[in-house]
C-alpha cells in the first residue's frame, strides 16, 4: 500500500480539441470540472424560479446574490457594482469548483496554479485597464501615499509598485496553495487509515481510528476553506478594483 | 493501486510531455507546463461562458426577483398604511356621528319632556278651572237650597210657635208679634 497524494492532481486529456503551434489543446478532466461548475451555477441561478416567497434553491441563489452584492458595496462602494457580474462569476466559479472538488474522486480545478494565475491575471488586467481608462495618469497616484516625508518617498513608491505587481502572484498562489495543501493533507491522512488497516490487521483497525477522526475533522475544515478561499479571492478582487475606481485613497 | 493508475492513465500525459520535450510524467502535476495551454484554453472558454450566463441571464433574473419582492413589500406596506388611515378616519367619523346622535337624542328628549310638561300643565289648569266652576255652582246650589230651607224653617217655626201658644194659653197669637218673636229667636 503506497500513498500517492499527488495522483489526484493529474491532468488527463479526454479528447483533443485542436492545436496551437505545437501545443495540443485537449479537453481534460480539468475542463470537465470547469464545465460541471458552470453547469451547477447555471442550474442554481436559472432553474430556481422567481417566486415571491422563495423556495430552498431560490433562497440559495438569492443569498449568493445578496452576499456578493453586499461584499462589493462594502469594499468598493456603489460604483463597484458595475463589476458585479465579474466578481459574482469569480466567486461562484471558485466556490462551486472547490466544493465539487472536495467530493472524493473528483478533480479540483483551482488546485492548479495555471488556473488561479489565469483568474488572478484577469483581475489584475481588469484593474489596470479600467483604472487607466477611467482615471488616466491619476491612477498611478495609488503608488504615491499621502503624508510620506520626501526623503523616503522613493523607497515607499518602490515598495508600492512592487506590491502592486506582486498582487497577481499572491492572489493566485493563496488560492492554489490552500486547495493543494488541503487536498494533499486529506489524502495523506485518509491513506493512513487504509495503510494501517491493511498492514497491521486488528491493531491497525483500532489504530486507524485516530487518522480517520482527523480526516473527518480536516474534511470539515476543507469545506470551510473551499468557501473561504472563494470569498477571499472575491474580496481581494473588490479591494483591487476599489483602487481602480477610487485611486485617491 | 497507485502504480497501476500511474501506468494506465499516465500514458497520455507522457505523450504530452514528450512533445514539450524534457519533463517526465512523474512530475508534480500543477507544474506540468505541457498541460498549461489546455487548461488556459478551457478556463477561458468556460469562464467566458459563465460570465455571459451570469451577466445576461442569472443576475437579471435573481436581481429582478429580489427587486419585485422589495417592491411588493413596499407596496403592501403603503397599502396597509392607507387602509389603516382609512379605518382611522372611519372610526373618527363614527365617533363624531355617535356624539352628534347623542346630543340630538338629548335635544329631542328635552323637547318632548318640555312639551309633555307644558301639556300636562295645561290639562291640569283646565281641569282645575272646571273643578272650580263646578265647585262654585255647587256652592250656589247649596246656598239657594239653604235659603229655601231656612225660609221653610221660619214658616214651620211660626206655625209650631202658634200651635204651642194656642195649646198653652188657648189664645191664638196675632201673626205680627209671632213673626217678630220667631225672627228674633232665629237671629239669636
Amino acid at each position: 500500500m503506497k500513498i500517492d497524494p499527488i495522483h489526484q492532481f493529474n491532468i488527463e486529456p479526454l479528447f483533443t480539441i485542436g492545436h496551437i503551434g505545437n501545443q495540443t489543446i485537449a479537453f481534460t478532466n480539468s475542463s470537465l470540472y470547469m464545465l460541471v461548475a458552470v453547469a451547477v451555477i447555471s442550474i442554481l441561478m436559472l432553474a430556481s424560479g422567481s417566486q415571491l416567497v422563495p423556495g430552498r434553491l431560490q433562497s440559495v441563489a438569492e443569498i449568493s446574490y445578496e452576499f456578493v452584492a453586499s461584499t462589493i458595496r462594502s469594499t468598493a462602494g456603489a460604483e463597484g457594482m458595475k463589476f458585479f457580474p465579474l466578481i459574482f462569476s469569480l466567486f461562484m466559479f471558485i466556490c462551486v469548483s472547490n466544493l465539487v472538488g472536495i467530493i472524493p474522486y473528483t478533480f479540483t480545478v483551482s488546485s492548479h496554479l495555471i488556473v488561479t494565475v489565469g483568474l488572478a491575471l484577469l483581475v489584475f488586467f481588469t484593474v489596470l485597464i479600467y483604472g487607466v481608462a477611467k482615471n488616466g495618469l491619476k491612477f498611478f497616484s495609488i503608488f504615491v501615499p499621502h503624508g510620506v516625508p520626501g526623503y523616503i518617498l522613493p523607497l515607499v513608491m518602490f515598495i508600492e509598485i512592487l506590491s502592486f505587481f506582486l498582487r497577481p502572484v499572491s492572489h493566485s498562489i493563496r488560492l492554489f496553495a490552500n486547495m493543494l495543501a488541503g487536498h494533499i493533507a486529506l489524502k495523506v491522512f485518509a491513506g493512513f487509515v487504509a495503510m494501517l488497516g491493511f498492514s497491521l490487521g486488528a491493531i491497525g483497525w483500532v489504530g486507524g481510528v485516530l487518522p480517520l477522526a482527523l480526516t473527518i475533522a480536516l474534511y470539515a475544515l476543507e469545506i470551510l476553506v473551499a468557501f473561504l478561499q472563494a470569498y477571499v479571492f472575491a474580496i481581494l478582487t473588490c479591494i483591487y478594483l476599489n483602487d481602480a475606481i477610487h485611486p485617491g485613497h | 493501486m497507485a502504480e497501476s493508475h500511474g501506468g494506465a492513465k499516465g500514458q497520455p500525459a507522457k505523450a504530452h510531455t514528450e512533445a514539450d520535450g524534457g519533463h517526465h510524467s512523474g512530475g508534480f502535476p500543477p507544474f506540468e507546463s505541457s498541460t498549461f495551454a489546455s487548461q488556459l484554453v478551457s478556463l477561458a472558454i468556460f469562464f467566458v461562458l459563465l460570465y455571459v450566463i451570469v451577466s445576461k441571464l442569472a443576475l437579471p433574473k435573481v436581481g429582478g426577483a429580489i427587486e419585485a419582492r422589495q417592491n411588493k413589500i413596499e407596496g403592501d406596506l403603503t397599502e396597509a398604511q392607507k387602509l389603516k388611515d382609512q379605518s382611522d378616519a372611519a372610526l373618527k367619523a363614527y365617533e363624531n356621528e355617535l356624539a352628534a346622535a347623542r346630543s340630538r337624542a338629548q335635544a329631542i328628549g328635552n323637547e318632548s319632556r318640555d312639551k309633555a310638561n307644558a301639556q300636562a300643565e295645561a290639562e291640569r289648569k283646565a281641569l282645575e278651572d272646571q273643578l272650580a266652576k263646578k265647585l262654585a255652582e255647587a256652592e250656589k246650589t247649596i246656598a239657594s237650597t239653604r235659603t229655601a230651607a231656612m225660609s221653610n224653617v221660619r214658616g214651620i217655626a211660626a206655625d209650631t210657635a202658634s200651635a204651642i201658644v194656642q195649646r198653652l194659653t188657648g189664645i191664638v197669637p196675632d201673626a205680627a208679634s209671632l213673626n217678630a218673636a220667631v225672627d228674633a229667636s232665629l237671629k239669636g
